[in-house]
């Protein structure tokens, strides 16, 4: 490991600069969870590791002048639990959030890095799609924005262009009677990976579900959005046929593999399954917003 | 290469110390630094037994680059006793055995005060989630969290 260069640049451009110079060898490190383990496994020999939490926007955690939140990639976990609004505002992507890891992960590990690491089962990216955060991206040729879930490409895989930095997740505002939730499915009951993941997040009026956006993980190469389950949801009063058709359609938009954690089989079924217990989760925290 | 130069503050003491940019913070404080009381399980993050604290929140020092420890403060389990002066955890876990074979308990302690620095008054259940990240290979978990516990109830009694 000694041909390692480390960097910790104050701003962006000096990061950018050093990481699109350094080519496919540089890797960022935020809180480190995934790049140390990959590192001392062999599976990643960095020749520059560049370590993005001297930059201000990275770690920041700011309410936008329309009522959203723009979150720093490296922001950690358990930061992101202690603001004071954030988790009553956005409950689905934080208790998200924080099902990574144990609490010594939870110190360090960000959702920029959970995000960059490509898993089709990162624990905060059904429940960021759900919200409908938008991801910034800032690369040699400038910044960008794009819907979180057109960032994955594939198991590992990321639409960055070669050089570009995730800078920051921002959500929207969120109408009066609005929030989010996730539940994941695991073999253990703590600190494993998830089997399916669901995020939904909805608005409610008179009873009514006038906005949802559902998304699904650990089921696909990529997490996904799925626009038929939300279609389901919305205009109904979430009644059994509205969240039968809403777990089809998540059922439906899977395309899981079979491993030692589960099966197609099960995955498939279980997807459904989720979707009606985090819709009720959300649904109840909607009604006391 | 030329190693890096690194200062810090450890357990209230400026240090420095030097390093190559791909070692770990738990290379560094059992090496050059000679901190040894942190222990390597796993090397990847699961285990706790290398938990020190890092600005105040609970890290793991496997899970850190030594570099990073540049301009902050470290808490290590060197620290947690004042000379002869067990910390009240300390002094439980020995009272109530909540140690076996001693391999998890440096990282189980310092998991324990980062606990109830933030929570004097944690349920069990509370305490079982902060600490499900420290691995007890003895499987000793029930003592610990008693000790826990108990050492909670202690310090805020004599708090008042």
């Amino acid at each position: 490991m000694t041909d390692i260069r480390y960097l910790a640049p104050n701003t962006l451009d000096e990061a950018i600069n050093a990481f699109a110079s350094a080519g496919s060898a540089a890797r960022i490190l935020a809180g480190g969870t995934d790049l140390l383990v990959q590192m001392r496994s062999g599976a990643v020999k960095p020749g520059l590791i560049v370590d993005i939490k001297k930059i201000a926007e990275m770690t920041a955690i700011e309410e936008t002048a329309d009522g959203g939140f723009r979150i720093g990639a490296a922001v950690p976990g358990a930061v992101l639990a202690e603001h004071p609004r954030f988790g009553k505002i956005w409950p689905g992507v934080l208790e998200a959030i924080n099902l990574i890891g144990s609490t010594q992960v939870q110190g360090r590990a960000s959702a920029g890095g959970n995000l960059c690491n490509g898993s089709p089962a990162g624990d905060s990216v059904p429940a960021l799609v759900a919200a409908g955060a938008i991801v910034t991206l800032q690369g040699p040729n400038g910044r960008r924005e794009m819907p979180v879930e057109k960032f994955p490409a594939g198991p590992g895989r990321t639409n960055l262009l070669p050089g570009e930095i995730l800078v920051s997740f921002t959500l929207p505002p969120r109408p009066k009677n609005s929030s989010d939730a996730y539940l994941r499915m695991i073999p253990r009951t703590e600190m494993d990976i998830a089997v399916v993941g669901v995020g939904v997040s909805l608005t409610m009026k008179d009873g009514v579900c006038t906005a949802a956006r559902v998304g699904l993980g650990a089921v696909a190469p990529t997490v996904l959005l799925v626009e038929a389950a939300a279609k389901a949801l919305i205009g109904s009063k979430l009644d059994d046929a509205a969240l039968n058709a809403a777990a089809a359609a998540c059922s439906a938009a899977c395309r899981p593999i079979d491993d030692k954690r589960g099966t197609i089989v099960y995955r498939t079924k279980v997807a459904g399954v989720l979707l009606k217990r985090t819709v009720a989760i959300a649904a109840k925290r909607a009604k006391e917003n | 290469m030329a190693k890096l130069h690194v200062s810090t503050t450890i357990n209230g003491e400026p240090m420095e110390f030097l390093c190559e940019p791909g070692d770990t913070m738990l290379d560094a404080l059992r090496g050059p630094l000679g901190l040894t009381g942190s222990k390597e399980g796993c090397a990847s993050g699961d285990c706790g037994a290398c938990s020190i604290t890092l600005d105040d929140r609970l890290v793991c020092s496997c899970l850190m680059l030594a570099v990073e420890a540049e301009g902050h403060e470290l808490q290590t389990i060197e620290g947690m006793a004042h000379g002869e002066r067990l910390h009240p955890l300390q002094q439980k876990f020995l009272e109530m055995a909540a140690l076996q074979c001693g391999i998890c308990t440096s990282g189980m302690l310092v998991a324990s005060d980062a606990l109830l620095r933030k929570n004097p008054k944690p349920s069990e259940e509370e305490v079982r989630f902060w600490l499900a990240g420290n691995l007890c290979r003895c499987t000793g978990y029930d003592k610990i969290v008693r000790a826990v516990l108990e050492t909670a109830s202690e310090m805020r009694e004599a708090a008042q």
